[in-house]
């Protein structure tokens, strides 16, 4: 890649790095924007844009009830996209779309990440879309469009496994906290911390950020103790819930 | 040219894992095992001696003579409603357990729609005393109240699903994130030919004994081998991939799909996938999926509820996609009058999912010396309370 992606910038930078993600259009339609911005002004590091969808596997009930939210009140794809249009007038830091992989599917994946490149997304997080169909099938087209494609890996993947998935990345690895759907209430253990510790002792290429279960500054130092990031998901999707969009600042100085 | 799975996990375009990570080490597991362990002599002999002693297989293929009448054509039935618990569900239940033994597993979870696969689930788990749980939509539960009661009794918790339309779609989702929150200790039996790869091969594998025996059966009785048309409903499409196994690249047998129409396949309510559905991604296969523009699935609607799935096995999907199998929507009504046909013409009443197969004929027309294999999938006795409502019996 000739230019540097605003991922691979902001990785290098000397800090811990807080992410956040929410999903679009809630909890209003109109809001998607507005959060980004206010995420920005508050100092996050970069900003996950949930691309909603009617059967979310891999999330508890926080993120479904929010999507299936977003839905009933018509979030699409196209309308995410007019919405993020001219963002980056707006916002710098770096913005990744994460969702399951049928939408992408069905605006097509090409025009999809044509799209993401106009609007100055920056890379794309599909949980079900595994590693072997991406390179075979995929991997070509986000290259040519600048996108990186964010890999998660899990207690359970293994060190042959994790090194198959680092030398296929350029961005960082999401770090799965547990063995759980998002939101789970499982804290930070010595598990997690052994875990984290593990994987950061294996040398990887791509840094790793932390997701799963982090909803606090407590969790968030614990959970970036070995690692050069975490997510917060499910527990600024319930701030919303109970403060509204305006609220967005609020959470993030909860957090640092 | 084969119609069966490739080494990738394909059926022509259709298939393949689309699991996020978390799922990844348990399909891995299985994928790399699955085949060395239901070839291991050991094994064959275990599962082969359970569903003789235990299922009651071979189950008979009848000459249906007042129905061959009626229809104008030779029907022959083949009898999986006679299998211990009432459907064909069972012959994949034996065998995902015995392989979740094989691989230590300690606990098992579940999918059902109709009941049946769940029934066919704790069924096994008693069998070999393994923990059961089952995921089921509410719909269901309230609409399949029998098989609930039978699950219970054979000491298996039923978890209510209450997300999206409250069926089997989303009986599904709950399993898959139940593995996701227990990916050491825990075996998902998927009921169908559906999931990420290899669910779809090994279900396929484990109903495969339908058409093998269909296959010597008919030898025996008409010395030939070879219907001209094998029939199944179907829903995801266990029963159907059963019966078609053994006919897959034998072109010169037909291959009929049946579907469920619902309120017709216009009506906006309806489970006719091939008809409706377009490629996409459910339960992490790439196969014919009921969805909007923009991606998001949409919420089937059947009679029946093992029919009530917006999408289909990749199996079906290929043979839709490529002409091998041919496809007939039948709506809620139809469906309902045949299975009256099938109980006042031979003395069987079959399961609402099964009675679409049965109502072809007022569709589609066969020659009088055509040789028809219906697979009669399942029994009634856990739809009765629908029959009585619609005919007010």
């Amino acid at each position: 890649m000739s230019m540097m992606n605003r991922i691979q910038t902001k990785l290098q930078e000397d800090k811990k790095l807080l992410s956040i993600y929410f999903t679009a259009g809630y909890p209003q339609h109109g809001d998607t924007v507005k959060i980004i911005q206010s995420l920005e002004e508050h100092g996050v590091d970069m900003i996950e844009i949930g691309l909603p969808f009617s059967d979310p596997l891999a999330d508890g009930p926080t993120i479904q009830e929010s999507s299936t939210h977003a839905l009933t009140h018509g979030m699409t794809t196209e309308k995410l996209f007019s919405q993020l249009q001219g963002i980056r007038e707006k916002v710098s830091i770096p913005l990744i779309i994460m969702g399951y992989f049928n939408p992408v599917l069905q605006y097509g994946v090409e025009a999809f990440c044509k799209k993401c490149r106009e609007i100055g997304i920056d890379g794309l997080i599909l949980p079900d879309l595994p590693l072997r169909e991406y390179q075979l099938q995929y991997k070509e087209i986000f290259d040519a469009y600048g996108l990186l494609n964010i890999f998660l890996i899990t207690p359970q993947t293994s060190d042959e496994r994790i090194r198959e998935i680092d030398a296929a990345s350029n961005g960082f690895l999401y770090l799965v906290s547990s063995a759980s759907t998002t939101g789970a209430k499982s804290g930070f253990g010595q598990d997690q911390q052994d875990y984290f510790k593990r994987i950061a002792a294996m040398g990887l290429r791509n840094p790793l950020i932390a997701g799963f279960g982090i909803s606090n500054a407590e969790t968030f130092a614990q959970a970036t103790e070995h690692t050069k990031g975490a997510i917060i998901g499910s527990a600024f999707i319930k701030y919303l819930t109970e403060n509204g969009a305006d609220s967005a600042g609020d959470f993030v100085k909860r957090i640092r | 040219m084969t119609y069966n799975v490739d080494e990738n996990g394909y059926y022509g375009e259709f298939g393949g894992a689309y699991i996020p990570e978390m799922l990844y080490p348990n399909t891995e597991e299985i994928r790399q095992q699955y085949l060395q362990i239901m070839q291991d002599p050991v094994f064959e002999k275990e599962f082969n001696d359970l569903l003789r002693d235990y299922v009651g297989r071979p189950t008979p293929l009848y000459y249906a003579s007042r129905l061959s009448e009626h229809c104008g054509t030779r029907i022959y039935l083949k009898r999986e409603d006679l299998c211990h618990t009432g459907a064909h569900k069972v012959n994949n239940t034996i065998g995902q357990i015995l392989l979740a033994k094989r691989l230590g597993k300690q606990r098992i979870i579940a999918e059902t729609g109709a009941g049946q696969h769940g029934v066919a689930t704790a069924t096994v788990c008693a069998l070999m005393g393994m923990e059961c749980i089952v995921y089921m939509g509410t719909v269901d539960i309230e609409r399949q109240a029998p098989n609930v009661a039978r699950m219970k009794m054979l000491g298996a918790t039923v978890r209510a699903a209450n997300s999206g339309s409250k069926t089997l779609k989303d009986a599904t989702n709950e399993a898959i994130r139940d593995w996701i929150n227990n990916p050491v200790d825990t075996h998902y039996i998927i009921g169908s030919v559906v999931g990420p790869h290899p669910y779809p091969d090994m279900v396929a594998r484990f109903q495969s004994v339908i058409s093998a025996e269909i296959k010597a059966q008919l030898q025996e009785k008409e010395g030939r081998s070879r219907p001209d048309y094998v029939v199944a409903c179907v829903g995801g499409g266990s029963n159907a991939a059963g019966a078609y196994y053994h006919y897959l690249d034998d072109t010169q047998v037909g291959l009929i799909a049946v579907e469920a129409a619902g309120k017709g396949v216009d009506s906006g309510e309806s489970a006719a996938t091939s008809y409706l559905g377009k490629t996409g991604i459910i339960h992490g296969s790439k196969t014919l999926l009921m969805q909007t523009p923009d991606g998001q699935i949409t919420e089937p609607y059947s009679i029946s509820a093992g029919l009530d799935y917006p999408g289909v096995g990749p199996m079906h999907a290929h043979l839709y996609a490529s002409g091998r199998g041919e496809f007939i929507s039948i709506t809620d009504d139809e469906a309902m009058k045949a299975g009256r046909m099938l109980a006042r013409l031979e003395g069987i009443i079959p399961a609402i999912e099964t009675a679409h197969a049965f109502a072809i004929f007022e569709k589609r027309k066969f020659k009088a010396d055509d040789l028809v294999v219906i697979n009669l999938s399942g029994r009634g006795d856990k739809d009765l309370q629908t029959y009585i409502d619609y005919f007010k019996l």
